[in-house]
This record gives structure tokens, C-alpha cells and sequence, in this order.
């Protein structure tokens, strides 16, 4: 049975794919909001919090987005990534490291066949105010790079003033940018940005636009605007993949990224892919969390449950 | 596939002391009643958790006379300010015991202490405070001249929320300068009896509040004594009926809230998902013992098949089991009595040849549980589309357009409460000012909050709870009396 009661639309006119989005079921922001505070009441203890801990560092894209960005904090970073806890080997490894597209070559060649992919982000990340050819350039520079994923800026300015079908064939486009020479492709994240996009309504819209349109994932943020990642925003966009299977079979990534600092934090975002999306959104095929500082607290948090006792941020390292 | 399976979290009970037995509440002491004690259980396990005594007639009689006697020469000469102060304070200490009350009330009760911790106990407290303010304002409260209260009431209480429902009753009346006999449900007497320690802390005066516990036979002796002045009543419409014709002719007032049969309508434009969220808050909250729950889902046809999808797709995210557990959604049956009411209802609709579905889940093997449960292809012939089931049972019906949706709506002898789920401002409007339901509720179910009046329509009752409109049942005005 279908869920979504919705032919999929022709995409070669913008007042059908505008129809179709505007036919979405809408979202009651109370209500989305309600449910996302009560999965952040289960109480997570003892083996599930063991399992969940291990769990969300796998899913951790490590990140560093800064002007400041040098090959020299990417290398820490990348170290960081390869050995999260040298006094746990038993510790997982985070699933990607995320970097500036100029900086892609360094992580890949810091990481090796660690299996540890390298995402870089494009499309003239944050803002995504560039033409064309530049976003295009960029997204084959960071695959040149050596980059396995590229997380791409949706155009804002296109999606509010309803521009649909441009917004959809720039992800069409960026996708068919991600293709290396042996044919391969690198996987495309869409970022939303779901801080300047405002509404629930159009974060669900969006979410459709950018799934119909070949996200392999579909990201809430830059982590450059307030508000970043948050769980109610989460909870849509799962609620958004699930139905896109239901829809067409086709299973599509969610990744939250920027304010997600703590385990706690984390542990309500894992509750409500769990509870929302399903178990086949378990893993860092699926999920994502886009975050530099989550890490060390999980680490920290990891040790606690090992020892019994806390140790400090002085004994988990900053990067 | 990797799942989530989440640990036992169950709260604790070391934070509540239970007694092996209690006695009855009268004139601020405890002592006992003459009549039969009887065990009261947890439902979830069956584990009997303490006696209570019975109140005989005579029992009540002592109460009625404490309650006049405080009424005469302390409770009703108080200042407004005054009387404020007690409530202020037993309000606070409400809170600063919330986390004892709330254990004490999912062992007694069966509830999922996610709820009596996130919901009933805030609300009572909430309760108070409210109308702790009101007390030095009922002049102002637009209730007609010089605003006195009642005298002695007696109140009778349900098992479904006992410590809210303590609260809807006795704040109001202590707020308007009445005095109190209550009766707890003979199931779930403790956060009652618990509470009479809370007035002795507060020290509030002797005989303002009595607590009588006991059955139908102790409710009868308060709603017979002739010194009782006025009837608060919550519970079953049957009984509702009895105490109706009992007082007639006397001088007693009465306030009564009674069953429901709610529809939660849902139209093809609605936030889909969080109208599926709305249909579970209203039917599977408290396991459905809810008086205002929406117990029947009226769905537009065009999205039947869909919501019905999404809703059994929810479903079977729902952890049934241990009510003391943190993630327990959905708790236990009450009773053997109201367990057995509502699996003769459920085979009742399968009779009817409704179609009935739960999703899996494993039951525990002692204590009273019923799995979700709802019922598709319901009409309103069938006995689960009229009659209130008072658990985790949900009828769906169809509807084609609102005023179909209006007209089924309305056709129950109930009126006490109602859904609209639509993105439609306009179309909310239309169908608030048709529905014959005392609380309209849009594009949200179950949301209770003590400035917004409650209560019911034809066989659901009379009188209102909470906000203002909820003071005129416990004052009189002008020169009647």
C-alpha cells in the first residue's frame, strides 16, 4: 500500500512540480513539535546506552568547516577519525570526515583505505550564491579531490521565491557532477538548510524536491545558520524518507548536522530514527550526525560506562 | 538489521512508603471505618498493596458533620487572601512530593508513570494554583453579586485519574469557601489518602477536607445525607443518573461528568501525521480510561486507506507492558471488572462484524491488560460506535463530507468532547459551532489545562470544571440558598 497518495509529478514544468510539493500533506508545527519532546523522554540505559554510544560515533560525519582550516588541523582530525580513543581499541570509528572541498586530497590521503570515506562539502557551501558553473566546478573539485560524498547547498533564494524546478535541476545537475571518470559516482547529501527555509511546510516540500531529484541523503544544515539541526526538523525529514520508500522503494539518508553536541542529544535523535524511520535507518549507510564536538562527549560518556567513572575532558582528545 | 531495544528503566518505589493498612480521613486525623476493609491492588501485578477501610453510613456522617463543623466556624469566615494562602501552600507541596505521588499513582492505578509523572501530577498542581488565585477574587469572577459558597460537598471521583480528579474537585471547592467529603474510587484510594497527609502538612484546619474511602454503598450514604449541600460527581453516566434522581427534589445542587463518546474527526487536508499522533494521544492516553477520549475516529473517506496505514503503522511502535518502566506508552487495565467490560465490548464489535486489528505485542501474564486495539469498517449501528468502551478500543468510520461528519458526530447521547483535524482554519470554525461537544479540540486531542472550563453536553453531564465557569458550581449568589 502506498502512502503517500500523490502520483509523482512531471519535472519539466515548475507548476507541476509546485502542484505536486503544495500537495504534500501539511505539517501542524505544534503537534510535530509535541511528538519530538515526547521521544526525548525515553530513557536510555545501561546496554542500550553501551549500544546507542557505539552507534552514533559510527554515524559521525567529523567536521571541520572553518576559514581557518589548514592540512594541518584536517591530518589532526583525520588521526582523530583513525583512533578515537587509543585507550579503547575497541572504540568505533566515526564514518567520514567532513572538510572544504580544496581540503578533500589531504583527508583522503591522511585516511587511506581506512574505510573512512572523506566528505567534502560544495556548491558554493554556505550560502550557495554562485552561478551554476561555479557550484559545478566546485562539486568536480572535491570528487577530484578524492571526495566519497559531497554535501551540497540547496539554493534558498530559488526554493522561497518557488522556483522549484531550478532548485530540483541543480541537484540533478550537482548529482551528474559527482560521476568520476570509471563511471563511479560519489554520494550526494542535499543540505536544505532548514534554519532559512523556516516553516515545516517547506522542509517537508524540500525534502521531496531533493529526494525526486536524487539526493542520496538529505541533510538538515551548514551548521553556518541558527537554527541548525533540530529534532522536530530530524524527525520530518525521517518522516519524509520513510514515506519516499513507502512511495517508490527507494531508501534515502537523513543527516542532522550542527548543535548536536551531546550523547544526550544524540541518544533522542537515535530514539526518534528508531521510532520514526525504522531500524533499516540504524546504521551510517542511513544516518548521519554532522558534528565536531558530539564525539568527545560520547567518548567521554563511552569511558564512564566502561570504568564507572568519569574522567574528564581532559582525557578525551579535542581533535 | 541493527534494532533498538531499550533497557529496562524502571522508576523507583523506594520513594514512597506504602502502609499496610488505611484508615479513614476525617476532622484532620486519620482513623477507622466501621464498615468492610478491602485490599487495594496494583493492577499490573495483581500484588495487593494495602487495606483500606470501608465508611459506613455512620462513618459518613461523622465526615458531613467535621466538614459542617469547619465550615461553620473556620473555612467559611476566612479571608479570601487566606483561604489562598492553604491552597498556595498545598499546591507547592504537591510539586515538592510530585515524584511520591506520581509512583504512588501508577502502582494504584496502573498508568504509565511516563504519564502520572509528565501529566497528572503537574496538572493537579497546576489545579491548585489556579485556583489558589481565585480565591480573594470571586467578587470579580463575574459570577453575579456578593459570590458565597455552597456549604458542605460531597464529592465522588473515578479511578482513571484519581489524583487529577481530586484536584478539579477539591481546589475549586476549598478556593470558593466550601468544605469537602470525597470519595475515592474504591481502586485506586491511595494518592487520596496520600493527600490527606499533604493537608495535615499544609495544616490546613480540621474538617475542611475528609477523605471517606469505600464503593457505590459509601457514595450512596454522601449523596443521601441531607446535610451535604451540593453533589460533585465524575464518573459513569448510569451513576450520574442514579444521583440525579436521588437528589431530586432536595435542596442539593449537583455538577456531573459523565461518559463520552468522542469522535476525532479527520479530514483529507490534515496534518496527516500529526493527526495520527492526535488519534493515539486521544485513545491510547491513560489506556483509553479517559471520559473525554476520542474513542471514535470519524476519517474522511478519500484518506481512509492511508491513515489507516499510517495509524497501524504507529501502533506497532507502542510499548505496552510494565507501568513503572519510563518508556511504557500504554499501561494497564484498571480492574478485572473494567478488563472484562472491555474484552466483552471488543468481541461485542467483532459480532457486529467490525474489523478488528492490534498490533503484535506481547502482554504480560499477570495483571489486567488489553492489547491496542482498534476497529475498522465500523458503522454507527454497530454497539463500539454508541457505547462507551473506556479503553484501548478505537472505532474508525467513514465520512464524505462535514456535514456528514457533524451529523455523526453529534448522533451518540453523548457530548463531551471532539476532535477536528483539518490545515482549514475556516472549515475548524464551521464544525466547532456545530458539533454539540463541550470541548472542541483542533488539530489536538487531550490537552487539559485549569483555566479552560470542562464538561459535557447531554448524557455527558452538567455543570463545568476549571477556568472560571468551573467557580459557579461551588457558589451561590444573591439571596438564594
Amino acid at each position: 500500500m502506498t502512502t503517500v497518495a500523490h502520483d509523482l509529478p512531471p519535472v519539466s514544468d515548475n507548476a507541476a512540480l509546485t502542484r505536486w510539493l503544495h500537495g504534500l500533506p501539511g505539517v501542524d508545527q505544534v503537534g510535530l513539535e509535541a511528538r519530538a519532546a515526547g521521544l526525548s523522554t525515553r530513557s536510555i540505559k545501561t546496554t542500550s546506552k553501551a549500544w546507542a554510544i557505539d552507534t552514533a560515533i559510527s554515524m559521525i560525519d567529523l567536521t571541520t568547516l572553518e576559514g581557518a582550516d589548514t592540512p594541518g588541523k584536517v591530518r589532526s582530525l583525520c588521526a582523530k577519525a583513525l583512533v578515537p580513543d587509543p585507550s579503547d581499541p575497541t572504540t568505533p570509528r566515526p564514518a567520514a570526515i567532513c572538510v572544504y572541498g580544496d581540503l578533500a586530497h589531504v583527508a583522503r590521503e591522511a585516511l587511506g583505505d581506512s574505510g573512512i570515506h572523506v566528505a567534502a562539502v560544495a556548491t558554493a557551501f554556505p550560502s550557495g550564491r554562485a552561478s551554476m558553473p561555479v557550484k559545478l566546478a566546485d562539486t568536480r573539485d572535491a570528487v577530484a579531490g578524492g571526495a566519497d560524498e559531497i554535501d551540497m547547498v540547496i539554493d534558498r533564494g530559488a526554493f522561497l521565491s518557488g522556483r522549484y524546478l531550478q532548485v530540483f535541476e541543480e541537484i540533478v545537475a550537482v548529482k551528474e557532477a559527482c560521476r568520476r571518470p570509471d563511471g563511479t559516482s560519489a554520494h550526494l547529501k542535499v543540505i536544505l538548510e532548514t534554519g532559512e527555509l523556516a516553516t515545516y511546510d517547506n522542509v517537508r516540500r524540500a525534502s521531496f524536491l531533493a529526494m525526486r531529484a536524487g539526493g542520496d541523503f538529505i541533510k538538515t544544515s551548514t551548521g553556518k545558520v541558527a537554527p541548525a539541526a533540530t529534532l522536530p526538523v530530524t524527525l520530518l525529514m525521517l518522516e519524509a524518507v520513510r514515506d519516499w520508500r513507502e512511495l517508490t522503494g527507494v531508501q534515502i539518508g537523513v543527516k542532522p548536522a550542527g548543535g548536536i553536541r551531546t550523547t544526550k542529544d544524540a541518544m533522542k535523535y537515535l530514539v526518534t530514527v528508531s521510532e520514526i524511520a525504522g531500524p533499516d535507518w540504524l546504521t551510517s549507510d542511513w544516518f548521519r550526525f554532522g558534528a565536531s564536538g558530539l564525539l568527545g562527549d560520547l567518548l567521554l560518556q563511552r569511558q564512564k560506562l566502561a570504568t564507572g567513572a568519569y574522567s574528564g575532558s581532559d582525557y578525551v582528545s579535542i581533535d | 538489521m541493527p534494532t533498538f531495544d531499550y533497557a529496562p528503566a524502571p522508576e523507583s518505589r523506594s520513594v514512597v512508603t506504602i502502609a499496610n493498612s488505611y484508615g479513614l480521613f476525617i476532622n484532620g486525623e486519620f482513623n477507622d471505618g466501621h464498615g468492610t476493609p478491602f485490599d487495594t491492588i496494583n493492577p499490573a501485578t495483581e500484588e495487593v498493596l494495602a487495606q483500606v477501610s470501608e465508611a459506613s453510613t455512620a462513618d459518613v456522617d461523622r465526615a458531613v458533620k467535621a466538614a459542617r463543623t469547619a465550615y461553620e466556624t473556620v473555612w467559611s469566615r476566612l479571608s479570601g487572601a487566606d483561604r489562598g494562602k492553604y491552597l498556595f501552600r498545598i499546591a507547592r507541596l504537591l510539586q515538592e512530593r510530585a515524584r511520591e505521588f506520581a509512583v504512588l499513582e501508577t502502582l494504584d492505578n496502573g498508568k504509565p508513570i511516563k504519564e502520572s509523572r509528565d501529566v497528572d501530577l503537574p496538572l493537579a498542581a497546576a489545579h491548585f494554583f489556579y485556583h489558589a488565585g481565585w480565591a480573594d477574587k470571586l467578587e470579580y469572577a463575574g459570577l453575579g453579586p456578593a459570590p458565597r459558597p455552597v456549604g458542605v460537598v460531597g464529592q465522588i471521583i473515578p479511578w482513571n485519574f484519581p489524583m487529577l480528579m481530586l484536584a478539579w474537585k477539591v481546589a475549586p471547592a476549598l478556593a470558593c469557601g466550601n468544605t469537602v467529603v470525597l470519595k475515592p474510587a474504591e481502586t485506586t484510594p491511595l494518592t487520596a489518602l496520600l493527600f490527606a497527609e499533604i493537608c495535615q502538612q499544609a495544616d490546613l484546619p480540621p474538617g475542611v477536607v475528609n477523605i471517606v474511602t469505600g464503593a457505590g454503598a459509601t457514595g450512596q450514604a454522601i449523596v443521601e445525607h441531607p446535610d451535604v449541600d451540593k453533589i460533585a460527581f465524575t464518573g459513569s453516566t448510569e451513576v450520574g443518573k442514579l444521583i440525579a434522581r436521588t437528589i431530586a427534589g432536595t435542596r442539593k445542587r449537583a455538577t456531573l461528568e459523565l461518559g463520552g463518546k468522542a469522535a476525532n474527526i479527520v479530514f483529507d487536508d490534515a496534518a496527516m501525521d500529526q493527526a495520527v499522533e492526535g488519534i493515539v494521544r486521544g485513545i491510547f492516553f491513560n489506556q483509553g480510561h479517559v471520559c473525554c477520549a476520542g474513542s471514535r475516529l470519524l476519517v474522511q473517506e478519500s484518506v481512509h486507506d492511508d491513515l489507516v496505514h499510517r495509524l497501524q503503522r504507529r501502533l506497532a511502535t507502542i510499548r505496552v507492558g510494565d507501568p513503572m518502566d519510563k518508556n511504557t506508552d500504554l499501561g494497564a487495565i484498571n480492574s478485572a471488572t473494567q478488563l472484562a467490560r472491555v474484552t466483552d465490548m471488543v468481541a461485542v464489535g467483532e459480532a457486529e462484524g467490525a474489523h478488528r486489528w492490534s498490533p503484535v505485542c506481547e502482554l504480560p501474564s499477570r495483571g489486567f491488560w488489553f492489547a491496542p486495539t482498534i476497529f475498522t469498517g465500523v458503522s454507527q449501528a454497530h454497539r463500539v460506535a454508541q457505547e462507551e468502551i473506556f479503553g484501548p478500543v478505537l472505532s474508525i468510520i467513514t465520512f464524505r463530507t462535514p456535514a456528514e461528519a457533524v451529523a455523526k458526530a453529534n448522533n451518540t447521547p453523548y457530548g463531551l468532547s471532539a476532535g477536528i483535524w483539518t490545515e482549514k482554519g475556516s472549515k475548524i470554525l464551521w464544525m466547532a459551532d456545530q458539533l454539540r461537544a463541550g470541548v472542541v479540540w483542533a488539530n489536538t486531542f487531550n490537552q487539559f489545562d485549569p483555566t479552560s472550563p470542562f464538561g459535557g453536553f447531554k448524557e455527558s453531564g452538567y455543570g463545568r470544571e476549571g477556568g472560571r465557569h468551573g467557580l459557579e458550581g461551588y457558589v451561590t449568589t444573591g439571596g438564594a440558598r
